[in-house]
């Protein structure tokens, strides 16, 4: 299994170099969210490593999931929420106002915590944000889908049942397959938002498996409220916190000096079970 | 005792209202069932209807309603869509557009038979047609129709919406491709409810497609719908009342299909909704 | 505000869809209102509702004992629905069994369906013949309100179905919990709770009696009278617009048109208080 500690080469991102010397993918300026003026996410500073598995982690309410669809712009679609700060993806601000937002979310895909599989056939649900992005040639799409589909491990069990509605497929099988239909348009970045929380325990353990197989090839941001998971398959790790009923960050370092040796004291606290 | 006497009042009065129901039905089997035959269906009125049977009224009928649809279904999805998926529950205009869709829904049918005889049949110069008629009646299922697609769009399962846009779709593909059809079942219904009024309408359609009962040869001919040759042989018509109990059982039994397929329908709709909120 | 291309010529598409709709509300309003025109100029529309000579060919156009035939025939449907459908709901809701509740909801929603010239034939083969052995010709205010009361009901019964359906839970349980006997819980407990959706159903079910035309036209009697008695043959607006529209030319004509309006008026009256009464709407 590939490691930080190791070094590896990043797939697709072919330009960068390895995680262990890491550049910045994603860069957050003071980003603050407020729903109706209520802040409930303030002044975050952070960058997101080409490459690496980054988890977000912390109590319930504290602004992680806000702050995951702040880096694709999910956030617009949720009424009364505003956004102030800058988020640098690819040398430009994803804020600015002509954003072209289906190319950002092309590049960035995210995986929601319920699986989210349309009610559609399991080859439709590849082949529709294929034919999206204007790629008609069928053998193409067949070729991009059978792709995929190994890469998240369910070829074998589903490919003499491609026209099956997805929604008939297990919680796990949906969840692989929302990552296939993520990783089908070739992102750069992949946002998940708890996506084990859903899932009996077996199935969570298959998909926490993919996710770890992503690294090196994806610039991986996953919110997780299972400590165990984020230790297991994170390179960095960002610890948010509520002070004064505003989401802050607390702490953000590689994964293993945030678990063993936390700088902040409510950062030693949550990890050993005492707050959160 | 009490308790007795209650139960035993309400008993009394959930009968009543089924025996009047089967009365109904009864007194339209007996008087017309004899008459109703694949000939009755398949030939042309004679005798202002006395005798022969109803093909160009059926066929008047058919085309009515395709021009209903016609019209009503594209303009009333695309209202459901804009109402549903484009504007926020308080936006100024789509409160507007559902207030006058409310209002509308009350204007009695009578009113819409005016309204049509003086625009469509005077003022665009149609006449007493086919057209008219279904435009007509359009008018009248729209208010319905809209806000059974509306529900049913708004109860689409959000977390496709998100899916969808989080692939980098425009909001309208996604509408196309995946809140339509999965909010179909409930469209359906609103569409078989929305031909069931059409079907049982008359007052409207008296003065805007006619009485003319010969087969029309365009939608600009005037044609006879089934609800008011029923009304027509009944009224007007001495001696033709079998014929008209026979039309009137095959209404009835286009409302009942309709009215089952419709159940149908919602019943799956309720249950596919129910599956997906468990999964 | 970025906006994808598809969607930047889809919205104002779909925008001039629902305005069209919307727009037929204000063309049938303004179509109406001058097709009146020429009648409203001529005479002051109190006279038209406190007049009662209605005689078109000398140009008198009082619609007084029409507007109370109308009235009438509503009220009386009212008077037998009301009460019925309300039974009906409760029979559905809390006495019948699981099958037969399924079964009759399904009668209901049938007779729901009914198309109302059916009706009108039902009333004019079955129920004239009937009455017109005891009290001759048959056709009457009386009888027009029953065959009303049928199609109408339906209307009562859901309304007030879906009302005991959606009180909360919590209130059957206390009541239960109470050792109340049934009667007791609906009279006294559930009937009050879900009265003001019970009453908004019963005014839509008298806005679509007063709106109705086919089956008071085939049951009525037509005549115009002012309403003297339960057995009298009388004709309301809805009819008068039905059988004299074929024919009616220049100020008859305005004067049915406005009769149209004064329908139209009424029947949106009861249904904004049945809208008002029953609270949320989301257009406010």
């Amino acid at each position: 299994m590939i490691s930080p500690d190791k070094g590896f080469t990043i797939g697709q991102l072919t330009e960068a170099k390895a995680c262990c010397e890491p550049t910045p993918h994603l860069s957050v300026q003071n980003l603050s969210i407020n729903y109706h003026q209520k802040t409930v996410l303030d002044n975050v500073n952070l960058d997101i490593y080409k490459g690496c598995i980054t988890a977000l982690i912390g109590p319930s309410g504290c602004g992680k999931t806000s702050f995951l669809s702040a880096l694709n712009r999910m956030l617009d679609m949720t009424t009364g929420a505003t956004v102030s700060g800058q988020v640098t993806f690819n040398g430009e601000n994803i804020y600015k106002s002509d954003k072209d937002l289906l190319q950002l979310r092309r590049r960035v895909g995210m995986i929601f915590q319920k699986p989210n599989p349309f009610p559609l056939s399991i080859y439709r649900n590849l082949a529709l944000p294929l034919k999206e992005i204007g790629i008609k040639n069928k053998q193409l799409i067949e070729h991009k889908i059978e792709t995929v589909l190994k890469e998240v491990g369910l070829w074998e069990e589903v490919h003499h049942q491609l026209d099956m509605t997805a929604t008939k497929l297990s919680g796990g099988q949906q969840q692989r397959l929302c990552i296939a239909r993520a990783l089908v348009l070739q992102p750069e970045v992949l946002l998940m938002d708890e996506p084990c929380s859903a899932l009996d325990p077996i199935s969570s353990a298959v998909v926490e498996d993919l996710i770890v197989s992503l690294r090196g090839r994806y610039t991986v941001v996953i919110v997780t409220h299972n400590l165990a998971q984020a230790k297991r398959v994170a390179n960095y790790a960002a610890f948010f916190w509520m002070q004064e009923r505003v989401g802050k960050l607390i702490e953000f370092g590689r994964s293993q000096n945030l678990f063993e040796q936390p700088q902040n004291t409510l950062t030693a606290a949550f990890i050993d079970g005492r707050k959160g | 005792m009490a308790e007795h006497l209650f139960q035993f009042v309400i008993w009394c009065v959930a009968l009543l209202v089924l025996m009047v129901l089967l009365w109904l039905v009864y007194g339209l089997l007996d008087h017309g069932l004899a008459k109703l035959s694949f000939e009755f269906l398949l030939s042309e009125p004679q005798n202002a209807g006395r005798d022969g049977g109803i093909i160009s009224i059926l066929v008047a009928t058919l085309l009515i309603l395709a021009v209903t649809l016609l019209a009503a279904l594209p303009l009333g999805l695309a209202s459901a869509v804009w109402l549903a998926e484009f504007t926020a529950t308080h936006h100024f205009w789509a409160r507007k557009v559902r207030l006058a869709l409310d209002v509308m829904a009350g204007v009695p049918s009578i009113v819409f038979g005016l309204f049509g005889y003086a625009f469509f049949g005077i003022f665009m110069g149609m006449g007493f047609s086919v057209l008219s008629g279904g435009l007509t009646l359009a008018c009248m299922i729209l208010p319905v129709f809209i806000r059974t697609c509306e529900i049913g769009l708004r109860g689409v399962n959000n977390s496709w919406r998100q899916g969808a846009a989080a692939l980098g779709m425009p909001k309208i593909k996604a509408v196309w491709y995946i809140l339509l059809p999965a909010a179909m079942p409930a469209i359906s219904a609103g569409l078989i409810l929305g031909i069931g009024r059409a079907t049982a309408e008359t007052a409207a359609l008296m003065f805007t497609s006619g009485y003319v009962d010969r087969m029309p040869e365009s939608v600009m001919d005037s044609g006879r719908a089934l609800s008011v040759h029923i009304y027509d042989l009944s009224m007007n018509v001495t001696g033709g009342d079998a014929a008209a109990q026979a039309s009137a059982l095959l209404l009835l039994m286009i409302i009942i299909v309709l009215n089952m397929l419709a159940y149908a329908v919602t019943d799956l709709w309720l249950g596919r909704r129910l599956s997906n909120d468990l999964a | 505000m970025f906006q994808p291309h598809a969607d930047r010529i889809a919205k104002p598409l779909l925008a001039a869809a629902a305005l069209v709709c919307a727009a037929v509300l204000v063309l049938i309003i303004a179509v109406i209102i001058s097709g009146a025109w020429p009648a409203l100029i001529s005479q002051d529309l109190v006279v038209f509702i406190t007049d009662a000579s209605w005689y078109p060919l000398e140009g008198q156009f009082g619609m007084l004992s029409m507007l109370l035939a109308s009235l009438l025939v509503m009220m009386i449907a009212i008077l037998l629905a009301a009460p019925m459908g309300i039974i009906c709901a409760i029979f559905i809701a809390y006495i019948a069994p699981v099958r037969v509740q399924k079964i009759y909801r399904f009668a209901i929603a049938l007779l729901a369906g009914m198309p109302s010239v059916v009706l009108g034939l039902w009333g004019l083969t079955v129920l004239v013949p009937l009455v017109n052995k005891w009290s001759p010709p048959g056709l009457s205010l009386l009888l027009a309100g029953i065959v009303l009361a049928v199609m109408i009901l339906p209307t009562v019964a859901l309304t007030s179905l879906a009302a005991f359906k959606s009180l909360p839970i919590a209130l059957q349980q206390a009541a239960s919990a109470l050792g109340v006997r049934q009667h007791v819980q609906i009279l006294k407990v559930f009937i009050p709770a879900a009265s003001a959706a019970i009453l908004s159903g019963m005014l839509l079910a008298m806005a679509r009696a007063l709106g109705e035309t086919m089956v008071v036209l085939m049951v009525a009697g037509n005549v115009v009278q002012f309403p003297s008695g339960l057995m009298e043959p009388v004709r309301t607006l809805t009819a008068n617009i039905a059988l004299e529209m074929a024919y009616a030319t220049d100020q008859h004509r305005a004067a049915l048109f406005v009769s149209g309006l004064l329908l139209t008026a009424m029947v949106l009256v009861m249904m904004s208080f049945a809208a008002r009464i029953k609270g949320h709407n989301d257009y406010g």
